[in-house]
């Protein structure tokens, strides 16, 4: 396997400017990418121009802006705490003991994207209990199920990077015991995997809208629709910020991640990664 | 591990009574044999992933049995096959078309930019520093939501925003000529906001799947750029790319938020419709063609990904 | 050294070259390249006459991989020229170039089968379909491969999938054949029938060859000559065997096969002392040695004699058993350690522990400043 490691750092030494032409200068590339760039950032500066610096100030103080964003934020916590809980154990359990299921567990885990949370949410408000819809914390079990595959996927592409049978078996033959061996061994190179899943995992929560209105709870998200109508202003400041907070937030766990993961050598965070694998057969 | 049990201990009590902890008793064919011995061991091997089966059959499957058999029922029990009928007649099949009119413009355009894009970022051969903004721009961007994005296009262009009002002292007023932020257009340009960034997300991997080996033999054997793209390229990738504007569709046919936020339900789209149905607008008789409607919308996604897994398996043995 | 086997199972379609293209000469002229602080290549000049195999040898990062890619048109000189039939090409396009090239792996279209993949360039220079298959499916038939015609790449295994490579390379007919690694990411024994593989083509077409590989079993077995690099430049270009035994620098020495290297004094007049024995220094020898006369003599392990003997001058450490010659490790006084190879059948008595004479035979021996 390291010959085909190797084959990849090999293959491809920085190109520059090919002969024939003179020191080409992709001129499509910059094209498309201001275009982007206009595309993506008007929207920005022109709801920054509309808000005006004062109602960005102003967001803050408004009612219910901290109640909401506390709410969100506990929503966060619980649900990424959950997640995490339920899919690193059945991740690692499914490569270690049960390589066929993990076909299905794939299958499974995109079914969340099939189905909307529209259609979620009527079925749920229909066979939950009435003392879990009291609590705005059924939020959270739901959304440990909108974050299943984005999670998933990250901790397995981290798992298949690891090589996950190897480490453990090497760890249990040096004598380690399982606990030992999750802690010490997993979890340690498993970081930036996890990481990567945490941030899905609050971006999703923090800008869920759908079930939370529908749930009628006043999430961060719902806040800033069903504030005060009248002054268009403080909402678009509010999403704003709102965007504002989340990307510094998953920059800042991004840039982490990615130092803590060059130390180990373990790469960057990405925050869709899908490991392929690769196999070589020989005469 | 704690936290696990925690987990399945409280939907343990939703619904469905034998739901809970009767893993074997539901399946006994599973078993290799029914002996005690081979079912002992047999939960033994399994025990690992019941608490993500309990979770997600309590979670989902249970939810969307109860929609999928509300769907047929009447309001007072009974099975009727009015509720369908219902939802494919009249305002509601009216609410499909746009849906889906809606999500195929917001599949495939940002479909193709969204390649465009990724391919310009990521196949730049320096430039680390732009590839890492971009991958947490799209995913902050795939991942917001329609909520802050529908107010940021409202002080954008809506009736009364930035670029609204410099179009009109610049003459032209886009509301004059049947432009409107608030109908099916309007959204679709709001849509690809959070469209195009899933999907330079998504087709990442199958961009960095693209040899430079296959790129420079094409060189080598006298092949100009556009044939490398139009022999090599472009066959490999078409997979990927129709597999994921496939999830594109999906993803647009689910989204409720966008299309809430800004037009507070206005327009005909059937995940909005079925919102309303949660809102209490409900006419006496029709309670349940809301869960009608949200079947038939689960089933066009499902056909999606099933096409969607498919196209995947086949790209994922070419780029291997 | 040159391996020539008899030609493989699959001589069907031969293809000769017409009378037109006799062959093409190459030229690296002064080639240099720098990737920022980096000296890939300095200076870098090689001739290769037509029909030739030069195989290009070094350790990674020697920059042979550089100039291969620059003579293929992927990486341009900084200065320099590659001319191949005198003419410049430096500024020809790659696809230009009517060169074939084979790359270390996966670089077959996966999209396409054999046939397709071996046509492309023909493709490319609209060969009509059908003679497009014909001509695919004689080259396929040349590597032995026409009844995987149809397979996809991912059907194939690796050396498979280089052999493709190979006849995709050679379809097009090209002036020159330029290989980079193309073994590298093989099992042993698929190397080995690839290796002959390779030659006996290239043999048979009379293609001018460059080939590059950091392996040098590989580039002793195949190639006309053999040129070792080291940081950017060509220590050495000659026959295998003159390499072998003429050794123009001490890192070529050490590079190509094994080489002892002990401790001496030089004793004047072209003399050096070693291992007790006062032996001549070989005329090419290694320049620049000390003017304190404390030197190295290399020596290769055959070119060392032995005995058994009481109170001798070393005492065999190990011995490692190759075949039909044994390599037995002696450790002289002075903490130095040599590889004497033997026949095996004479090495019973040379149990580890034997006190032994090692000695030097009156031939010239080559000397390299101490290190």
């Amino acid at each position: 396997m390291a010959a085909v490691a190797d084959t990849k750092a090999v293959e491809s030494p920085q190109r520059t400017a090919r002969p024939g032409r003179a020191k080409s200068f992709p001129v499509w590339r910059w094209v498309i990418l201001l275009v982007a760039a206009v595309y993506f950032l008007i929207p920005l500066w022109s709801a920054l121009r509309f808000a005006g610096i004062k109602a960005l100030g102003s967001v803050v103080s408004q009612a219910g802006f901290t109640d909401a964003l506390w709410l969100s934020v506990r929503l966060a916590i619980v649900t990424t705490v959950i997640t995490i809980a339920l899919m690193l154990p059945t991740a690692v359990y499914v490569h270690l003991r049960l390589p066929k299921v993990r076909r299905l567990l794939e299958g499974i885990t995109i079914l969340p994207i099939v189905i909307p949370p529209v259609v979620l949410s009527v079925g749920v408000l229909q066979v939950a209990p009435g003392f879990l819809k009291s609590t705005p914390y059924v939020l959270a079990l739901m959304y440990v199920i909108l974050a299943m595959p984005f999670a998933y996927r990250a901790i397995d592409a981290g798992l298949r990077a690891l090589d996950l049978k190897t480490v453990v078996e090497a760890s249990n033959s040096l004598g380690a015991g399982w606990i030992t061996t999750l802690f010490r061994v997993v979890l340690p190179n498993l970081t930036t995997a996890l990481l990567s899943a945490t941030v899905l995992t609050v971006a999703l929560v923090l800008g869920e809208f759908t079930m939370a209105s529908l749930f009628l709870y006043q999430t961060f998200p719902v806040w800033i629709v069903v504030f005060d109508q009248t002054s268009g202003q403080i909402s678009v400041a509010a999403s704003l910020l709102a965007l504002f907070v989340t990307w510094l937030f998953l920059m800042a766990i991004t840039v982490i991640g990615t130092r803590r993961g060059r130390r180990t050598g373990r790469g960057q965070v990405t925050l869709f990664t899908v490991a392929r694998q690769e196999t070589r057969g020989s005469e | 591990m704690d936290q696990t049990v925690a987990a399945s201990g409280a939907p343990g009590s939703l619904a469905d009574p034998g739901a809970s902890g009767s893993g074997p008793a539901r399946e006994p064919g599973r078993a290799a044999r029914l002996t005690v011995p081979g079912a002992l061991r047999w939960l033994r091997r399994v025990a690992g992933i019941v608490p993500f089966g309990v979770y997600v059959t309590l979670g989902l499957v249970i939810p969307m049995i109860a929609v999928a058999i509300g769907a047929f029922q009447k309001p007072n029990g009974g099975f009727t096959m009015d509720n369908i009928k219902t939802a494919t007649h009249g305002v509601y099949l009216h609410g499909f078309e746009q849906s889906i009119v809606l999500a195929v413009i917001t599949a495939i355009l940002p479909g193709i930019f969204g390649l465009l894009i990724a391919y310009a970022i990521f196949t730049a051969k320096r430039g680390n520093v732009l590839r890492q903004i971009s991958i947490t721009a799209s995913g902050v961007f795939a991942n917001f939501g329609g909520v802050p994005l529908a107010f940021l296009f409202i002080a954008t262009i809506g009736s009364s925003g930035l670029v609204t009002q410099w179009l009109t002292d610049l003459g032209f007023n886009p509301y004059d000529h049947g432009f409107n932020l608030y109908d099916l257009g309007g959204v679709a340009i709001v849509y690809m906001y959070f469209q195009i960034p899933l999907m330079v997300l998504v087709i990442l991997p199958a961009l960095e799947g693209l040899r430079p080996a296959w790129r420079e033999a094409a060189e080598n054997l006298g092949a100009r750029t556009w044939q490398y793209w139009r022999h090599v390229g472009g066959p490999v990738l078409l997979p990927s790319f129709l597999g994921c504007v496939l999830l594109l569709f999906g993803s647009a046919l689910a989204a409720y938020a966008t299309a809430e936020a800004l037009t507070s339900g206005a327009i005909p789209l059937t995940s909005i419709q079925i919102g309303s149905f949660l809102n209490g607008n409900v006419i006496p008789g029709q309670e349940n063609v809301g869960k009608a409607l949200g079947l038939g919308l689960v089933v066009i996604i499902a056909v999606a990904m099933v096409f969607y897994v498919l196209l995947q398996r086949r790209a994922a043995k070419w780029l291997q | 050294m040159t391996t020539n086997t008899a030609p493989d199972a699959a001589t069907g379609g031969e293809t000769r070259r017409t009378a037109q293209t006799q062959g093409t000469s190459l030229v690296l002229r002064n080639l240099s390249r720098a990737f920022g602080a980096t000296r890939a290549l300095d200076g870098l000049s090689i001739d290769i006459a037509s029909g030739e195999l030069v195989a290009l040898l070094g350790p990674s990062g020697c920059g042979k991989t550089t100039a291969l890619r620059i003579v293929a048109g992927f990486e341009s000189a900084d200065t320099g020229s590659v001319l191949v039939d005198g003419k410049d090409i430096s500024r020809v396009p790659a696809a230009k170039r009517d060169m074939g090239m084979v790359f270390q792996s996966y670089s077959l279209f996966p999209n396409m089968n054999a046939l397709d993949n071996v046509g492309f360039g023909l493709r490319m220079r609209k060969l009509g379909s059908a003679q497009r298959r014909k001509r695919a499916g004689e080259l396929l038939d040349m590597v032995g491969l026409a009844p995987q015609a149809k397979q996809f790449p991912h059907q194939l295994s690796g050396g498979q999938q280089q052999r493709v490579a190979l006849a995709r390379a050679l379809a097009i007919e090209p002036r020159v054949l330029l290989l980079d690694e193309p073994l590298s990411a093989l099992d042993a024994k698929v190397r080995l029938q690839l290796r002959e593989q390779i030659r006996t083509l290239q043999q048979r077409l009379g293609t001018t060859t460059m080939f590059v590989t950091h392996d040098q079993e590989e580039a002793l077995s195949m190639a006309d000559r053999v040129g070792v690099m080291r940081r950017g430049n060509l220590e050495q270009i000659a026959a295998p065997d003159e390499l072998y035994d003429h050794p123009a620098t001490a890192f070529v020495a050490e590079f190509v096969g094994i080489m002892n290297r002990i401790p001496a004094e030089l004793a004047g007049s072209g003399m050096v002392t070693c291992v007790s024995c006062t032996v001549p220094v070989r005329g090419d020898s290694v320049s620049d040695l000390g003017g304190d006369g404390a030197v190295d003599v290399l020596v290769r392990p055959e070119g060392l004699t032995m005995e058994v003997a009481q109170n001798g001058n070393g005492i065999v450490t190990t011995r490692t058993f190759l075949g039909s010659v044994t390599r037995v490790g002696v450790l002289l006084s002075g903490d130095v350690t040599v590889q004497i190879d033997k026949p095996s059948a004479e090495t019973a008595a040379l149990a580890p522990g034997t006190s032994v004479s090692v000695t030097l035979p009156m031939d010239p021996v080559l000397v390299a400043p101490r290190s």
